[in-house]
C-alpha cells in the first residue's frame, strides 16, 4: 500500500488481486488453509476458527466499519460546511480544537465507559469508531472547503449563483476528493479499531483473536489479524482508486495527508 | 441615535454561549447529578440536584453555574470565560465530593456513589466553554504548558484533601492502592520506553530513506503494511515467537523476558510506533529548502556537518511532531496490553468490563484519558516552541 513506489504499477496490481483471491479463498473455503495453519498449533487444537463463521464476522466487521465511518462523514462533512459559512465562521477555531480533544481519547477507554450507557455489543463499538473517524474526515472537509482558489469563488459567485448553488454545485464537488481522502484515512483506522470492539462483545474479526489469546491458539490470531490486515489495505488501495478518478473528474490532484 | 432601537432592547449574545446556556438549563432539568448503589454492581438509582446534597453546597453549585451561563451568553471577554468556566468546575469536582459523603452517609459500608449523566454534561459545557476560550486568546506554548501543570496541581490537591474519598471510583482506588501504582508504573513504561525505543530506531531509519532514495519506498510500504495489523492481533503474534526466544535464550529470559507479559506489548508498541517516527524524519528532511543545504555546503560543510547542524535542527518540529503522534497513540494502545497480560491501566478497564463494576472501568479509563490529553497539550506546545518562523508546518 501506499505509493507504490520502488515496484512497478503493475506488480502493485498483481499483488493486490492476489491478496484478494485469497482472502476470498480464506473465507469461503477456509479448511483450504488448516494444512499450512495446523504447523502453529499444538494437541490438535484446531486450527481453523471454529466457533463461529469467519465470513460472517467479517461481514458484521465491514459492516460496523462502514456504518461508523459514514455517519462520521455525514456529521464531519455537515460540521465543516456549517463552520465555512459566514454565519458559522466564528465556531471554526472551536471546533477544530474540539476535534482534536476528541482524537486523544483513547478507544479501549471510550468502548469501556459507553457500555453502562448503550450496553454490550456493537453500540459501544459504533461509538468509539464514529469518535475516531471525526478529526480524520473533518479536518480534510475543511482543507477542501477552504482550499479552492479565490477565483472559482469569485467566477461561480459571477455566474449568478446564490450561495446554496455555489456550495452544491461548485464547491462539493471540488472539494470531494480531498474528503475522500478523509473518509479513507478514518475508514482504515475504523476497521483495526473495530477488532477491540470484540472486548465488549462486538461481533468483529477481534472475536476470532481474542479466542485465539484465551486458549494461547496461535493460528487464531494469525487469521484474525490478516484478515484485518487484508481488509484494511486492499479498501485503502480500492478508496486511493476511487479519489483518482473523482480528482481526475474534477480536474484536481488529490492531495493525500 | 434612533437608527438601530432594535438592537439596544436586546444585548448581543454570544452564538456559542445561546447552545451552551440552553445546554446548561437542560441539563439542570433534566438529567440527575448522581447515581447511588447499594453496592459496587447493582443498577443504581439516580438523585436529582436537590436530593444530591445540603441546600448550602446546591446554592454555591446553582450560583456558580448562572454566573458561567451568563458569562458565556453576553459577549464577554475570552479571560472572563475561562475564568467563569474554570470556576464553574472547580465548584463542580468539589461538589461531586461533597455529593458523595452525603449519599453514602449513614447507609451500608458498600453502598457506592458516583457522578451521573448530570454531572458530566455540566463537566463537558463547561469544559467545551473553557476550550472555547482558550481557544480565542490562543495562549502562548508556555503558557499552554503552565495551564497543564496547574490543572495537575489542582487534581493533585483535590485527590490530597480527601474530598473525593467517598466516591466509588476513588473506593475501588483504596481497595487496589498497590496494585494501582504498580499498573501506573508499567502504563507509563510501556508508553514511553516504547516511544523512547522507537525514536532512537525511528530516527537513524528516517536519515536513512532521505539519504538513500531506494531504501525509502519499500521500509515505508512495510512499516505501512504493520499499521494495519490490529493491536491485538499483533500483541498476540508476538507471544509465541517471544516464548520460543527466552526458552532458548537464558539471557533473554533473565532481564524478564517472556512470551506473555509486558515483552511482547512492548515490542508491539515499538513497532507501531516506528512508521510516523519514520514517516515525519522524512518528511521533515525532504522539506528543507535546496537553497538552504546548497548554502551549507556553500560555507564548506561536509555531508556530516550539513546534517547534524542545519538539516536535523530545522527538520526538528516536523519529527517532534511525529514523536506527539506516537505518544498520545501509545498511552491509548498500552491499555490493551492487559489483554496478554502486559499490565498498565487497562487492567482495570478490562476487570472492570468484565464484573460490569463501571468504577473499576473509571479507575483505569480516567488516567488513560488525562494522561494522553495532557501529552498531547504538552506535545503540541513543544512542537510551536521548536519551530522557527518560517520553517513550514509539518505534516503527518
Amino acid at each position: 500500500m501506499g505509493g507504490s513506489s520502488g515496484m512497478t504499477i503493475t506488480t502493485a496490481r498483481l499483488l493486490r488481486a492476489v491478496t484478494l483471491v485469497v482472502l476470498l479463498i480464506f473465507l469461503f473455503r477456509p479448511e483450504t488453509f488448516e494444512p499450512m495453519l495446523a504447523l502453529l498449533v499444538a494437541n490438535n487444537a484446531p486450527a481453523i476458527y471454529n466457533q463461529g463463521s469467519l465470513l460472517s464476522l467479517t461481514i458484521s466487521h465491514l459492516a460496523i466499519a462502514i456504518a461508523a465511518t459514514a455517519a462520521a462523514a455525514l456529521i464531519s462533512v455537515g460540521f465543516a460546511i456549517l463552520v465555512t459559512r459566514d454565519f458559522g465562521r466564528e465556531f471554526l477555531p472551536l471546533s477544530r480544537s474540539v476535534a482534536n480533544i476528541g482524537q486523544t481519547f483513547p478507544p479501549v477507554a471510550v468502548l469501556a465507559l459507553a457500555v453502562p450507557i448503550v450496553g454490550f455489543g456493537t453500540k459501544p463499538t459504533l461509538i468509539a469508531l464514529f469518535l475516531y473517524a471525526l478529526l480524520p474526515i473533518f479536518e480534510n472537509a475543511l482543507t477542501g472547503l477552504t482550499g479552492l482558489a479565490p477565483t472559482v469563488r469569485e467566477a461561480a459567485r459571477g455566474v449568478g449563483m446564490t450561495g446554496f448553488q455555489r456550495l452544491l454545485r461548485v464547491e462539493l464537488p471540488l472539494a470531494f476528493p480531498v474528503i475522500l481522502t478523509g473518509i479513507r484515512l478514518a475508514f482504515v483506522i475504523s476497521l483495526g479499531t473495530a477488532t477491540i470492539g470484540s472486548t465488549v462483545a462486538a461481533p468483529t474479526l477481534g472475536e476470532v483473536i481474542i479466542a485465539g489469546l484465551l486458549s494461547s491458539n496461535t493460528a487464531f490470531v494469525l487469521q484474525g489479524g490478516i484478515i484485518v490486515a487484508a481488509l484494511a489495505v486492499l479498501s485503502y488501495d480500492g478508496l486511493t482508486a476511487l479519489e483518482r478518478l473523482t480528482a481526475r473528474r474534477t480536474g484536481r490532484v488529490a492531495t493525500a495527508v | 441615535m434612533i437608527a438601530s432601537p432594535r438592537h439596544k432592547v436586546l444585548p448581543a449574545l454570544d452564538k456559542l454561549g445561546v447552545f451552551i446556556a440552553i445546554g446548561l438549563l437542560a441539563t439542570l432539568g433534566f438529567a440527575p447529578l448522581m447515581v447511588f448503589r447499594a453496592n459496587r454492581i447493582v443498577l443504581g438509582e439516580t438523585v436529582d440536584i436537590a436530593q444530591a446534597m445540603p441546600p448550602g453546597p446546591m446554592v454555591v453549585l446553582l450560583a456558580s453555574i448562572g454566573v458561567a451561563g451568563v458569562a458565556a451568553l453576553l459577549k464577554t471577554s475570552a479571560m472572563m470565560r475561562l475564568i467563569a468556566s474554570l470556576a464553574a468546575i472547580a465548584v463542580l469536582a468539589w461538589v461531586v465530593g461533597v455529593s458523595a459523603s452525603f449519599l453514602v452517609e449513614g447507609a451500608d459500608a458498600v453502598a457506592r456513589a458516583s457522578p451521573a449523566s448530570g454531572f458530566w454534561l455540566l463537566f463537558g459545557i463547561f469544559a467545551l466553554m473553557a476550550t472555547d476560550a482558550l481557544t480565542r486568546m490562543d495562549p502562548k506554548p508556555s503558557l499552554r504548558i503552565g495551564l497543564v501543570l496547574l490543572a495537575g496541581l489542582a487534581l493533585a490537591a483535590f485527590l490530597a484533601s480527601g474530598i473525593w474519598d467517598d466516591l466509588s471510583v476513588m473506593r475501588e482506588y483504596e481497595n487496589r492502592a498497590g496494585s494501582f501504582a504498580r499498573e501506573a508504573r508499567r502504563h507509563l513504561f510501556l508508553a514511553f520506553g516504547s516511544l523512547f525505543m522507537a525514536a532512537l530506531a525511528g530516527i537513524p531509519l528516517g536519515i536513512l530513506c532521505h539519504q538513500v532514495r531506494a531504501v525509502r519506498g519499500p521500509v515505508l510500504s512495510v512499516l505501512n503494511i504493520m499499521q494495519t495489523v490490529p493491536s491485538i492481533a499483533l500483541f498476540g503474534l508476538l507471544i509465541a515467537p517471544l516464548s520460543w526466544l527466552s526458552t532458548e535464550l537464558p539471557i533473554l529470559r533473565a532481564i524478564g523476558v517472556s512470551g506473555i507479559g509486558a515483552a511482547p506489548a512492548f515490542i508491539a508498541l515499538f513497532f507501531y510506533s516506528l512508521l510516523p517516527v519514520v514517516a515525519n524524519t522524512v518528511t521533515g528532511l525532504a522539506g528543507i529548502p535546496a537553497n538552504v543545504s546548497e548554502a551549507a555546503t556553500g560555507m564548506g560543510m561536509t555531508e556530516r556537518q550539513r546534517l547534524f547542524s542545519v538539516k536535523l535542527p530545522l527538520a526538528f518540529p516536523v519529527i517532534l511532531t511525529g514523536i506527539r503522534i506516537v505518544l498520545v497513540q501509545n498511552i491509548g494502545l498500552a491499555t490493551i496490553a492487559a489483554l496478554i497480560g502486559g499490565g498498565g491501566f487497562g487492567v482495570f478497564v478490562f476487570q472492570g468490563v468484565g464484573q460490569t463494576a463501571m468504577d473499576l472501568v473509571l479507575l483505569g479509563a480516567l488516567p488513560t484519558v488525562t494522561l494522553a490529553f495532557a501529552a498531547a497539550v504538552i506535545m503540541d506546545a513543544l512542537v510551536d516552541i521548536m519551530r522557527p518562523s518560517g520553517v513550514q508546518k509539518g505534516s503527518q
